[in-house]
């Protein structure tokens, strides 16, 4: 029992990634119904960036995050600028399309500048385990959960009651009356991307403190396409009801079926969501029918 | 709206230039192009007498990737269906045809069609999503069934031998060896997109464009959506599993690692290089994008020789720059592809694209 509630708070912390990745991943799409296949490279060259500035250069590890986080927004908001405003109108497969292509182009370039070997990230974060009963936690990720936890209800604090975050839900419901009422359209697209930049290095940051990372922590990062599939791809909140529980059941499955199963297990979870509930458990009923 | 090529030829740019009215005087004569065709078939049969080894591989593989890549664009062209799990299909394919060969003996020909039957089935498996779903939606479900598959591949040890594979014994097709392989594939390749050209003059085929085009207008006008959209994604498949028969013969192994989401983008950038809803564009994407990775390793040896930079490492990274590179180039500045390129120096053009609103 003691071993299960232990592997129940692991996935729920390592769940707390899944929420972050997943949070940036419906704000893009809310704003612009892009679906950006590049989140997790977007997330793994935000963790690169850390390790430039806090590893390479050998700034500390403040230095470094700082730099993520600004480097990933103005990464964000130049591919949506440069890539994606230009193709407005377009079929929605072209545009999905442009985001596996820089997807590809971020996975290349990092493997061209770090190597293909996985790097460790400079320790931030306490190793020190907490003890909850008989219950042990290991540092790092107890730590990590906070530091997610809190920008997550920063993020959500944000879109609730700022003008901002206002702007955004007015667009996502109707673009043309958006803009009719005086809603700058293109900078609520940079504003959100950046938002999913910097969500997208957080995520990544985190997970590299956890399990190092590679030009390939991208793609083991599509895993976060379960969760929206899951929770409906407009829901904040049920991004973070599906990002936990998603985190907790790889978890138990890897620990009581085996890792092989954890890889696959995002994506029955999602065949199964879309054959029973296409729109997801919290989505709003917007999946047009034929 | 989208018309087809043939229906919609223009005056010829000017900007065509001298190339391209000497292209067209000899393409407007049926004559000429007959011409054309025994050439490049006479060609296609004179080149192993003259080619090395080595061109022999490369002209093999590039056969395989145009069956395959014509699949994809079958789904994804035509049909505008997203599909990122192509190379899945191929992998049942693959697996379904070497299979059959290791347990029944059975000749190749019949493994083949086994293996495309195969693909096509759990295509249809895989496209039933698209009976609820739509756009984005079944770009996931076909994620999802890249990353199935390739469990099944790697899990299921006692029938596909898990991470090792199964090994295949030599052929020796026509008692030629390589050179009867090289024969079989490309006239298979032939055959396929033939097939496919004229799949797109039938009621199926223009079934997939008016559904790609706008499907509510296209259920009005009485087609099946659902069915079409499903018959589109097995034929995909179904091409993928001929390729699929056709690389576990060709390497002799066939294991998990050639079925990755890599490969799938390979297919998809071979696609959108080539140009959607293109025949042409399926083989020239194929060509273009097998050719690539071999003339980038040449220049990577020209520019790093002396050993500073250390190919191998280097090669994967550049390459996958490379292929995001081309997909977002060309569906920015010339989104019907190669095929684009060559029908302007044909003196036709035509715009794809022209709905204005998202699916």
């Amino acid at each position: 029992m003691a071993q299960f509630l232990e592997y129940s708070v692991i996935g729920i912390a390592s769940g707390g990634v899944y929420v972050l990745a997943a949070l940036g991943f419906v704000i893009i799409y809310k704003a612009g119904s892009v679906f950006n296949f590049a989140m997790g490279e977007m997330m793994m060259i935000g963790a690169y960036m850390f390790y430039a500035v806090g590893v390479n250069l050998d700034f500390g590890w403040l230095a470094g995050l700082l730099f993520a986080v600004i480097g990933s927004a103005v990464l964000a908001m130049a591919i949506e600028r440069a890539l994606l405003r230009p193709m407005i109108g377009k079929p929605v497969v072209v545009l999905v399309m442009i985001t596996l292509g820089v997807g590809s182009m971020l996975r290349g370039a990092a493997g061209l500048i770090w190597g293909p070997s996985i790097v460790q990230l400079p320790e931030f974060l306490p190793r020190k385990p907490i003890f909850l009963g008989d219950i042990l936690i290991p540092g790092k990720l107890a730590w990590g959960l906070l530091g997610v936890g809190a920008l997550a209800l920063a993020f959500v604090a944000y879109y609730r009651f700022s003008r901002a975050g206002i702007a955004i839900r007015a667009i996502s419901s109707d673009q043309v009356t958006a803009a009719g009422l005086g809603i700058n359209i293109g900078q609520v697209f940079s504003l959100t991307w950046a938002m999913g930049g910097v969500l997208a290095a957080a995520a990544g940051i985190v997970a590299g403190a956890v399990n190092g990372v590679t030009p390939q922590l991208g793609v083991v990062a599509l895993d976060v396409l379960a969760v929206v599939m899951l929770a409906g791809m407009t829901s904040i909140e049920g991004v973070m009801v599906a990002g936990i529980f998603i985190g907790w059941l790889e978890t138990m499955v890897g620990a009581y079926l085996g890792a092989a199963w954890q890889s696959f297990l995002p994506y029955l979870v999602v065949l199964l969501a879309m054959t029973v509930k296409p729109t997801g458990l919290f989505g709003e009923h917007r999946i047009e029918r034929i | 709206m989208r018309a087809e090529t043939d229906q919609n030829q223009q005056p010829g740019s000017p900007e065509a230039g001298a190339a391209g009215a000497v292209a067209k005087s000899i393409l407007a004569s049926a004559a000429g192009r007959a011409a054309l065709w025994i050439l490049l078939a006479a060609a296609l049969a004179a080149f192993p007498k003259i080619s090395s080894v080595y061109l022999l591989y490369m002209a093999s593989l590039v056969a395989i990737n145009v069956i395959a890549t014509t699949g994809l664009n079958i789904t994804v062209g035509y049909a505008g269906l997203l599909s990122i799990g192509h190379s899945a299909f191929i992998g049942v394919g693959a697996y379904a045809s070497a299979l059959l060969w290791l347990h029944a003996g059975t000749p190749l020909l019949v493994n083949v069609v086994a293996g495309a039957f195969a693909a096509f089935l759990v295509g249809l498996v895989f496209g039933v999503p698209s009976l609820r779903i739509k756009g984005v939606y079944l770009a996931i479900a076909t994620l999802a069934a890249q990353y199935s598959l390739y469990f099944i591949f790697q899990q299921w040890v006692v029938v596909t031998g898990g991470d090792r594979g199964l090994s295949l014994p030599r052929t020796n097709l026509f008692g030629l060896g390589d050179v009867g392989f090289y024969y079989f594939v490309v006239g298979l390749a032939a055959v396929l997109c033939l097939a496919a050209r004229n799949l797109f003059r039938t009621r199926i085929g223009r079934a997939f464009i008016a559904v790609r085009e706008r499907d509510y207008a296209a259920e009005v006008l009485g087609i099946n959506v659902v069915r079409y959209k499903l018959l589109a994604f097995g034929l995909g498949a179904a091409y993928a599993g001929v390729a699929g028969a056709m690389i576990g013969v060709f390497l002799r192994i066939v294991n998990p690692d050639q079925f990755t989401i890599i490969a799938s983008i390979f297919f998809l950038a071979a696609v959108v290089v080539g140009g959607r809803a293109s025949i042409l564009g399926s083989i020239l994407g194929a060509g273009f994008m097998t050719l690539m990775p071999e003339l980038l390793r040449a220049v990577l040896d020209l520019v790093g020789g002396g050993g500073r930079l250390d190919i191998a490492i280097v090669l994967s990274p550049v390459r996958e720059t490379i292929f995001g590179a081309l997909i977002v180039g060309f569906l920015m500045f010339e989104p019907r592809g190669l095929a684009g390129i060559v029908d302007r120096l044909r003196g036709r053009s035509e715009i794809i694209d022209s709905r204005p609103e998202a699916a």
